[in-house]
């Protein structure tokens, strides 16, 4: 374990969300917020940890492994976490530390589960941070870090390939550093697109900005208390289809300023991406087209409702908790599979979904003719045995958490329904499921220890389980 | 630079270990997806899968906006078919290994041609160039001419007992008439710049650079000029076996091949009549020693094993063979062959490898950057770089003791016109000249680079 070099690279991170912290802080400037001072305070705390782990822990000795890779990762996001919940408590807003921990770990992980009852109260600055936190974990810190900076470890790509979700990490173009700049100025540039638009649309510039944070990261956190559902419907469609659009492989889109359309189209990926979502929504529409005034009404809340758990950002403009029952259940389905592999998105990514299908069904071949030989594709490439193997037990890693954690949450008094959501929507990174966490309420009431559950299922769900459970496990550490 | 990578052999990882330090924008291709993805993880490069003469594969590499394609796959027919596709979507510059015996020199200039290939490059046949270099100098380790011709730089390892032996730098100018610099000095595997006075042990590797002339005035000063090599014997009859033996026979050695394989003997023997084959186990010392190992003048030992050429060239080092080559292309085994005492010990993937990186080097100058020639030296730990320096460079006509320069930096040599001067304080670089800097680490890009 080369020590010095994750310590080195994890001042870097701190001295990233130090510099991050400075945009809140402008914000409570222009709006005179009292907040102000809890900003200082936080990066005042970050640049006294940032300082000796970067300037005491140079090392000539770059390398790192897979290893360092998952261990960076894994602690430069509970590290995050921790620090960027220190302005909550700071400025007396979210008091209690854990409910802090757990709104900041929310945000960074892209969830948007809430433990805020009202959130208007907030004051700007803080509301800003909150969704920003969104922003900057939807593409992820270490790539941002990547893109700016060169004196990472040699073989970065162990880090990129820790915290890039999906099965397979690819790079754009030769260089990783390179490959990370391209990402964010993709990312940059269609945030901006976003802010743009809902100003136009007559969306106050705050609210736009803040709104936008959310939709970028797949992430959810807003100013109101109703989600969306209090801004005009052409508002609501602008967001549909941007978070849509966040949704899709990151990839692709720089295939598109290549002007590479043909192998954009040819994506098996965004395909199914974009089937399960148009056929999912119309059988929503007309599931609950008897509580709607009329289909156009119906068509929107489902489209909205459907893009935003399917990318698991988790606005809401309708509570999908009185929808029927059928609808919930496909709503809770949706959250699971998840929007594509290389987006900002969380949940198990529709890459995953296509390999395990296309394995499942050469297993059944198999049984029919057990001496067969068939060989899996996905987008045209061959998929080897050891990806296919990896995406199983990526899947039975996934579904052992997920009923951990469910297990733990039944602790608290909670009704099944709840409890089960609850831990859906934390662990692939909605947001809000069904019952008392659904869109109109918020997880103030859990306990505390189940807050804690909440947040390690979040961080455990971003980081895609392998990175922090490594993190964590014996074996890392000790010279074996 | 783009450069594309199609095998990732022997010669392609030691190829894009070398380009990746120099900054490049890699993609290898290669149709084992293991090895790819070795690579992927320890280098910073783009892989691709699948046949290097794949359309779709090139297309997915990029191929249109490479500035060199290289392709080194063991077949010479994929390097060329590929190369050719390459250089049909629009790349650059191509390089195809192409190494076989059967096409000959006429049948490669018509393929280079036809094919619009860069350079075809044949790696045996470069490696045995080196070997016969090496063997034509007494004594010196590795020979690199810079572009005027007359002007080269030498690496010699210093024997325990010799006359340098705890001579400061500064000393050795003053007993030596000959006109010399000493650039680079290894020691224990670590390697230095030296001042005027570091002193020099036995068993330390030097590099100097000086003019064809002096650099023999000062062999012969330092009684290292041994009688001419005649005769040679090889371990092995590879490749590179054959085309040395062909440079050597045309040079009127004589020369002596050692292999255990019957029907690659006949087939050496049938291309080169005046060489004595012997068909025998090398690794045998009595068979080495029933053959004269004693009384050769120079022994190479090539077989395809690392492990035997150390093993056996230790051997004939022992039995007083003046000259000993040997070569070992795994990285961890030269180290240790190094240690052994072993003076000579050439890797040739590594050889190919620096070779191409040049060439890289040389492509980019012509895009902008102002790098001539550039050599790596002491097992790549220190380049040595040829420059022409513009006449809005800051230090010219300063005395060079005026300039700053950054530290591990030493100008190693000014050609002006004709003539190679060994730089002293008083020295000035003027507009036009070519300088040669000797750099440890750092990569330059640009003669200002060398000032602080």
């Amino acid at each position: 374990m080369n020590k010095k070099m994750v310590l080195s690279t994890l001042g870097k991170i701190i001295w990233v969300e130090a510099a991050l912290l400075l945009l809140p802080l402008i914000v409570c400037l222009i709006y005179r917020n009292d907040s102000v001072y809890s900003f200082l305070i936080t990066i005042a705390v970050a640049v006294v940890i940032a300082f000796p782990l970067t300037f005491f822990c140079k090392t000539e000795n770059k390398l790192i492994y897979s290893k360092e890779g998952f261990v960076i990762v894994s602690l430069a996001w509970i590290i995050m976490s921790v620090i960027g919940c220190l302005p909550f408590v700071i400025s007396g807003e979210i008091p209690s530390f854990i409910d802090a921990f757990f709104e900041t770990v929310s945000g960074i992980t892209t969830t948007g589960a809430s433990i805020l009852k009202d959130v208007e109260a907030l004051s700007e600055g803080i509301a800003f941070w909150r969704s920003f936190t969104h922003w900057i974990g939807g593409m992820g810190v270490l790539v941002f870090v990547m893109a700016l900076s060169t004196g990472l470890p040699d073989r970065s790509i162990h880090i990129m390939r820790a915290e890039m979700p999906g099965p397979i990490v690819d790079k754009l173009v030769p260089k990783a550093r390179e490959t990370a700049k391209i990402l964010y100025l993709i990312y940059i540039g269609m945030t901006l697109a976003e802010i743009i638009i809902l100003a136009l649309c007559k969306m106050p510039l705050f609210e736009a900005v803040v709104h936008t944070f959310g939709t970028a990261g797949t992430g959810g956190f807003g100013v109101k208390a109703d989600s969306i559902a209090g801004y005009s419907p052409l508002i609501q469609w602008v967001i549909t289809v941007f978070m849509f659009l966040f949704g899709i492989n990151f990839n692709l889109y720089y295939l598109l300023l290549l002007k590479r359309v043909k192998s954009v189209l040819k994506s098996s990926e965004l395909w199914v991406y974009a089937g399960v979502g148009i056929v999912s929504c119309v059988a929503i529409t007309f599931n609950i087209m008897g509580m709607y005034d009329s289909f156009s009404d119906a068509l929107r809340a489902s489209a909205f409702q459907i893009s935003s758990i399917m990318t698991t950002t988790g606005y809401a403009t309708a509570d999908f908790n009185l929808w029927p029952g059928f609808s919930k259940t496909l709503l809770l389905v949706l959250m699971l599979m998840g929007a594509c592999a290389g987006s900002t998105a969380g949940g198990l990514k529709v890459s995953r979904v296509i390999i395990l299908i296309k394995g499942m069904r050469r297993e059944l071949t198999r049984l029919l003719h057990p001496r067969s030989v068939k060989t899996l594709k996905l987008e045209g490439k061959r998929i080897d045995e050891q990806t296919l193997s990896s995406t199983a037990s990526y899947l039975t890693v996934y579904a052992a958490s997920l009923v951990v954690i469910f297990l733990l949450l039944s602790f608290d008094k909670f009704d099944i329904e709840t409890n089960i959501s609850a831990a859906v929507a934390c662990f692939n990174n909605i947001g809000p499921g069904l019952g008392v966490v659904g869109p109109v309420g918020n997880y103030a009431d859990y306990s505390v220890f189940s807050k804690i559950v909440l947040s390690a299922a979040m961080l455990l769900g971003r980081l895609e389980i392998f990175p922090l459970l490594l993190c964590f496990s014996l074996g890392t550490w000790t010279k074996k | 630079m783009k450069i594309i990578i199609v095998g990732c052999g022997k010669i392609g990882t030691a190829l894009v270990d070398s380009l990746v330090s120099e900054e490049h924008d890699i993609v290898v291709i290669d149709s084992d997806r293991k090895v790819l993805e070795e690579i992927n993880n320890i280098y910073d490069v783009m892989c691709v899968c699948g046949n290097g003469a794949d359309s779709d594969v090139l297309e997915e590499a990029d191929a249109n906006k490479a500035d060199l394609f290289i392709a080194v796959t063991n077949s010479d027919e994929l390097n060329m078919l590929s190369c050719f596709f390459a250089k049909k979507m629009g790349a650059e510059h191509t390089v195809a290994r192409i190494r076989k015996t059967d096409y000959n020199d006429k049948s490669l200039t018509f393929m280079k041609q036809t094919l619009s290939l860069s350079m075809p490059i044949n790696p045996e046949y470069r490696a045995a160039k080196e070997f016969y270099n090496i063997l034509k100098m007494p004594s010196a380790v590795k020979i690199e001419t810079f572009s005027s011709g007359n002007f080269e730089m030498i690496e010699l390892k210093l024997k325990q007992d010799s006359p340098l032996h705890g001579m400061t730098l500064s000393e050795m100018r003053g007993k030596f008439k000959a006109n010399f610099l000493i650039c680079a000095v290894q020691r224990d595997g670590k390697v230095f710049i030296p001042s005027g006075n570091f002193t020099l042990q036995g068993g330390d590797k030097i590099g100097l650079t000086a003019n064809q002339t002096e650099i023999l005035k000062l062999l012969k000063e330092l009684n290292l000029i041994q009688k001419q090599t005649k005769n040679v014997m090889i371990l092995g009859g590879s490749r590179i076996s054959y085309y040395l033996a062909k440079r050597l026979l045309n040079a009127g050695n004589n020369v002596k091949i050692i292999e255990q394989n019957l029907e690659r003997c006949e087939e050496i023997s049938e291309l080169l009549p005046s060489v004595s084959m012997i068909h025998a186990d090398g690794t045998q010392q009595e068979v080495l020693l029933e053959e004269g190992i004693e009384r050769t003048d120079a022994f190479v030992a090539l077989t395809g094993i690392d492990e035997e050429n150390i093993l056996i060239s230790y051997f004939a080092q022992r039995k007083g063979v003046p000259k000993v080559i040997s070569k070992v292309n795994r990285e961890e085994l030269a180290q240790i062959a190094d240690d052994m005492g072993l003076d000579c010990v050439i890797s040739p993937k590594k050889l190919i490898a620096n070779m191409l990186t040049r060439y890289a080097r040389a492509l980019e100058n012509s895009m902008g950057s102002k790098v001539e020639t550039l050599y790596k030296l002491m097992d790549s730990n220190i380049e040595a770089l040829e420059f022409t320096v513009s006449p809005d460079f800051a230090g010219v006509q300063t005395p060079l003791k005026e300039l700053s320069l950054k530290s591990q930096i030493l100008i190693a040599g000014i050609i002006r016109g004709r003539t190679a001067i060994i730089p002293a304080g008083d020295d000035v670089i003027l507009p036009g000249d070519k300088v040669i800097i000797i750099a440890g680490q750092k990569k330059l890009q640009d003669l200002s680079d060398i000032m602080k």
